[in-house]
């Protein structure tokens, strides 16, 4: 078992170096859409944002269940703090969205690092109960009368959509998505960075070999805590962002159903893939527009036997097929 | 004090459908190392099968009797189909599997059924009926139907043959398979048991919740909450941990938080359980050799 997991790890972490006209031509192509997005309507330009938001947030997913090998079902639970730390900064206290959505993404780093303090120390296994169990109360607990006065109760928070100087005033929906762009590429480049150090190969040791990890010296309970906080930051980033996005907060966002999206986008992407992510968020916005005219349960269904089709079929996702096609092709 | 104790015989009768969860979640666990996320959703499918059986002009129990059947037929199938594929397989798939199996099920259901809450029957009597001073009828019903199971239960593990297998495959699969046990068909069997524990969960449920696809999402936590607390592994712990949240989730609602946060502290009670002491209450903990 172990063997096979080595195997497609190395697949997936080494992929060839790209070649310089790639990279080019990927920047080319960025500043393309970033010119040509300019024109677009608003509907275009919101599932735009949409998939970036999701992006980041299936990207924390990634680090933690790809990475770090565990598992949570209560993502949805970080997305809705991160989302409330914005949107009760900027109402209550009349912070300005670039202040408040980074300090919504450090509050979240705290919160999952204090959380998986004592989960990360036991089996896998618990982490997706206590998670998932987090996850489930979530929309209750927002609901509590005795912080009514904070969250807005079953009401939520409406705050004003935020405004641009200049040419851009009337563009704001262009603008939104644009810094969603740039906090989902600055996210994604430090999610890179960071796997790519020491502490990254740390982190893959602690999650193909814990035992020998642990016998050889390596606090993995803290390393495992470290990713854990960086995941919960990922996700409430792109809860914070889905503030400045919507303008809206409520209870009801923020369901279980939500974490079980994040995870069906993570596996379809692919786990063990940074850009993947955006794929997976692509996959979970997109489907719901087409099927939800057949039935309202059918991007469910949908969303369902996906899972299970990559779970059994294409355990790297998308993603995963994607550079394996690439790879034969390079190869041949 | 009457009122007190009417909060505890009523705490002890959700507790029933509480435990026979549990049990299901602790014979799924001790197949696959995990826990079956869609077990609430699998109760709630069987649910509504003899819904419409009873729609349909059948007799309670006759719909009670084939559901029982249809539901471990569907555990075998399941098994068969989705999780003895993945044996071998990390615990992220497995998870993952049952989420998916999870969102089917609920959509599913959806689909067929609507999203509308509907009323579903009680063989035991009247639900609300506040003439008896400890317990409504079916609160003693559901008492005396998980009494039922549970010595079922306990009389299979204890003295069929076939339970002994499956006490044997959940020890050491390896081992009993080198003496001769048929894991798969062991495993297998786990999963109907399961499925069938599951579906009298939901039949009990049902009268009190109403029926709707996602009635069990609150009754698995408060399952996985009594499963923790007695012990994972543990068939027995399971059962006395189920009562025992039934228990104080009646009490608490009474008296301390209210309705609004029951399921919060439940939370944070299964945090605390996985903090302090994980095995359960009559767990034993496990060591892992390098």
């Amino acid at each position: 078992m172990s063997m096979n997991i080595n195997h497609t790890h190395n697949a997936m972490e080494h992929p060839l170096a790209s070649p310089i006209w790639l990279r080019w031509g990927a920047l080319a192509a960025g500043l393309a859409l970033v010119a040509w997005s300019f024109g677009w309507q608003s509907y275009p330009l919101y599932v735009m944002t949409q998939v970036l938001i999701y992006g980041i947030a299936i990207m924390g997913l990634n680090l933690l269940s790809g990475y770090t090998g565990q598992v949570s079902l209560g993502h949805s639970a970080f997305f809705a703090l991160g989302a409330y730390a914005a949107a009760v900064l900027s109402h209550h206290l009349g912070w300005p969205l670039y202040v408040g959505v980074p300090a919504a993404a450090v509050l979240c780093f705290v919160a999952g690092f204090l959380f998986g303090f004592p989960a990360l120390r036991l089996p896998m296994l618990y982490l997706a109960l206590s998670t998932f169990a987090v996850a489930v109360v979530t929309p209750q607990a927002l609901k509590w009368k005795q912080i009514e006065w904070l969250t807005g109760g079953v009401q939520g928070i409406i705050l004003e959509k935020p405004t641009f100087p200049g040419m851009l005033a009337d563009r704001a929906d262009w603008a939104i998505m644009m810094c969603v762009a740039a906090c989902a590429l600055a996210a994604f480049l430090l999610a890179q960075r960071i796997l790519g150090t020491q502490f990254g190969r740390l982190v893959d040791a602690s999650r193909d070999q814990p035992l020998a990890a642990a016998a050889g010296g390596l606090n993995i309970p803290v390393i495992r805590t470290q990713m854990f906080g960086l995941s919960a930051a990922f996700t409430g980033l792109a809860g914070a962002l889905s503030v400045v996005a919507g303008q809206f907060v409520s209870p009801e966002s923020f369901p279980f159903l939500l974490s079980v999206s994040l995870l069906v986008g993570s596996f379809v992407g692919g786990v063990r893939s940074l850009w993947g992510a955006f794929l997976g968020a692509a996959f979970i916005v997109l489907t719901p527009n087409g099927a939800e005219s057949l039935s309202k349960s059918a991007p469910w269904m949908i969303f369902g036997f996906a899972l299970l089709a990559v779970v059994f079929l294409a355990p790297n996702g998308l993603s995963g097929w994607i550079t394996h096609a690439w790879r034969s092709r390079a190869n041949s | 004090m009457q009122a007190f104790l009417h909060q505890i015989a009523s705490g002890l009768a959700a507790g029933g459908i509480y435990a026979s969860l549990a049990v299901a979640l602790v014979l799924i666990y001790r197949c696959t190392a995990s826990v079956n996320f869609a077990q609430g959703e699998l109760a709630m499918f069987s649910t509504y099968m003899s819904w419409a059986l009873v729609q349909a002009g059948a007799s309670w129990w006759a719909a009670f009797a084939i559901v029982v059947v249809g539901s471990f037929l569907l555990g075998l199938a399941l098994d068969r189909v989705i999780f003895q594929p993945l044996r071998h397989k990390p615990v992220l798939s497995v998870v993952a599997a049952s989420i998916a199996l999870l969102i089917i099920l609920n959509s599913l259901a959806g689909w067929l059924f609507g999203h509308e809450l509907q009323e579903f029957a009680t063989p035991f009597g009247g639900v609300l009926s506040h003439a008896e001073p400890f317990l409504s009828a079916h609160e003693a019903g559901i008492l005396l139907a998980t009494v039922v199971e549970l010595l079922a239960v306990f009389v299979f593990f204890r003295f069929a043959r076939f339970g002994l297998a499956m006490r044997a495959v959940a020890v050491n699969p390896s081992s009993a398979e080198l003496v001769g046990i048929n894991t798969n068909k062991v495993l297998a069997v786990g999963w109907g048991l399961a499925a069938v524990a599951g579906a009298v969960a939901g039949l009990m449920a049902a009268p009190i919740v109403f029926l709707e696809p996602s009635m069990m999402m609150s009754p698995l936590i408060y399952a996985l909450a009594g499963a923790l607390l007695g012990g994972i592994a543990s068939p027995v712990g399971a059962v006395a941990g189920g009562f025992a949240i039934g228990v104080l989730e009646n009490l608490l609602g009474a008296y301390v938080v209210g309705n609004d946060l029951k399921l919060t502290c439940i939370m944070l009670l299964i945090i605390a359980v996985l903090v302090v002491r994980p095995s359960g209450i009559f767990g034993k903990s496990v060591q892992v050799r390098v």
